[in-house]
């Protein structure tokens, strides 16, 4: 079962089956979330901090964009169309598809040991000049190809990391500190967090890290080879390695 | 390319019997216990009916939480309301005297309870929050008798599994299920911080709900329902705001 024979055995795919599936369910879970979320955040662009908030009370800051609420005071002359109803119901069909995703991830990367050899960075890699190497690497745009042995490289791993370990459990977090039967049940939950607003405009700062995240990862994957790279996420297979293969069969 | 192992064609058929067996007897229990929300039928089904099944089996009677005097809000915001019908304009204009709340259905004693009377069952007096769809929110104090205590009175049959409430203007009616209904802070709301309840926030009557979002909290309520079933009721999917797009369930 351990993860660490496929990255060493060159006739094994890049990335496990299960990952492939787990991350391409977690990226449509998360489109659906970033645009429903969005969407929902237009009803009430205002941000607060504390328990309360509403048009009456002073916001932390506010996105000047259009809302979709007459109410709002946005210094636009029109209100958008009302799209919350649909909105809601697949953000948070999206959330449990994410979050049962992400469960099954979790206990697979533990059970595996995918964590301690692919994600955590490789002992080789814990100072600071391998890290400052791999830096220096990307500034000239050189990016590793098919033939290096670990999958991921610090840089890779460390956002990997932040991403899986903190952004994505805090998110998730959050959004429950939102729900009224979820912190009837736990106050704990929310109470922490300094109330309601400050659980809402948390959970929209991670959103925004989430999608700078994202930005990233899509720069990356195309500046390395992105056929390459989406192959290597959906078949296992990257052409570069089917070809080798193909050469060192004949 | 290698061929598929015949023990892991085996394993893989056994765990996905025993997946599809599973969530067969799942759905039937979740049907007995009451656990699958009246929107459930469409594409988003799914996704309400883990919400509302896992609120229900984990957090059925929990209290939502309550705050000190101190954190009322200095400015509680009214949402906006549609133009108000005649029906209430002319109560209005007799300051609310004739104002009644019938309650019909499966009780034992149909019959109709005005404001003077709500006001002789128990009180309760609560400060919470109320939390819009938006995202914006308020505290208040409210002030008024628990649901529990209408029914009660009306002889509630033990066959109810859900009790509809409709406001006096058109097409606004909500329906909760019993763990919300029975809930001692489900309150038939007649007072807001220390004075009648304003017009704008409901009055006279609001029931008012804080485990779930803001728009179950019904306002200028005239009329309860209890029902075993919320098939006969509008378009069959629970309450007004699934037929507009909302989610029967706004606990979340």
């Amino acid at each position: 079962m351990s993860d660490t024979t496929s990255i060493e055995n060159s006739d094994s795919p890049r990335h496990a089956p299960f990952v492939r599936v787990t991350h391409w369910i977690t990226a449509i879970s998360f489109l659906a979330l970033l645009i429903t979320g969005i969407e929902i955040m237009i009803s009430h662009p205002r941000f607060y901090w504390g328990e309360i908030g509403n048009v009456q009370t002073t916001p932390l800051f506010q996105i000047p964009i259009p809302s979709s609420r007459a109410m709002v005071p946005t210094g636009y002359g029109y209100v958008l169309p009302d799209q919350n109803g649909w909105s809601r119901y697949l953000h948070f069909q999206a959330a449990w598809a994410l979050v049962l995703t992400g469960l099954a991830y979790a206990i697979w990367g533990l059970w595996t040991g995918h964590f301690r050899s692919n994600l955590f960075p490789a002992p080789a890699d814990r100072n600071w000049t391998a890290v400052w190497q791999i830096i220096a690497k990307h500034m000239r745009f050189k990016f590793s190809d098919e033939s290096e042995a670990r999958p991921y490289n610090v840089l890779q791993r460390t956002a990997y990391l932040v991403v899986i370990f903190l952004l994505f459990p805090f998110v998730i977090w959050t959004g429950l500190a939102m729900s009224p039967a979820f912190n009837a049940a736990f106050p704990a939950t929310v109470n922490v967090l300094g109330g309601r607003q400050s659980a809402r405009t948390l959970h929209f700062l991670l959103s925004a890290f989430l999608l700078l995240f994202l930005f990233i990862h899509i720069a990356m994957v195309a500046l390395s080879g992105f056929w390459n790279r989406m192959r290597a996420m959906i078949t296992g297979t990257p052409p570069v390695r089917q070809k080798r293969l193909a050469e060192e069969r004949r | 390319m290698s061929k598929i192992s015949r023990r892991k064609f085996v394993t893989t058929g056994i765990v996905a019997t025993a997946g599809a067996s599973g969530l067969v007897a799942a759905a039937g229990l979740a049907h007995r216990y009451g656990l699958i929300p009246p929107d459930s039928g469409g594409i988003f089904g799914p996704g309400e009916t883990l919400t509302y099944a896992a609120q229900r089996l984990l957090a059925r009677n929990s209290l939502a939480r309550e705050f000190p005097r101190s954190m009322i809000s200095k400015a509680p915001f009214a949402n906006e309301i549609a133009p108000l019908g005649d029906g209430f304009k002319n109560h209005q204009a007799a300051g609310f005297k004739d104002w009644r709340i019938s309650v019909d259905g499966m009780v034992a004693r149909p019959g109709s309870f005005s404001l003077s009377d709500l006001r002789s069952f128990p009180v309760r007096s609560q400060i919470t929050e109320v939390v819009c769809e938006e995202g914006w929110s308020y505290i208040a104090e409210w002030v008024g008798t628990p649901l529990v205590e209408v029914l009660n009175a009306s002889g509630l049959l033990p066959q109810v599994r859900y009790i509809v409430y409709y406001s006096i203007q058109p097409n606004w009616w909500e329906s909760i299920d019993m763990a919300d209904a029975l809930h001692p802070q489900t309150l038939l709301t007649y007072a807001m911080n220390d004075g009648d309840l304003p017009m704008s926030f409901g009055g006279p009557l609001r029931l008012r709900l804080p485990r779930q979002l803001g728009y179950k909290s019904v306002k200028f309520i005239t009329r309860i329902t209890a029902t075993d079933s919320l098939k006969r009721f509008g378009k069959g999917l629970g309450s007004s705001s699934p037929e507009g797009g909302y989610a029967w369930y706004a606990g979340i």
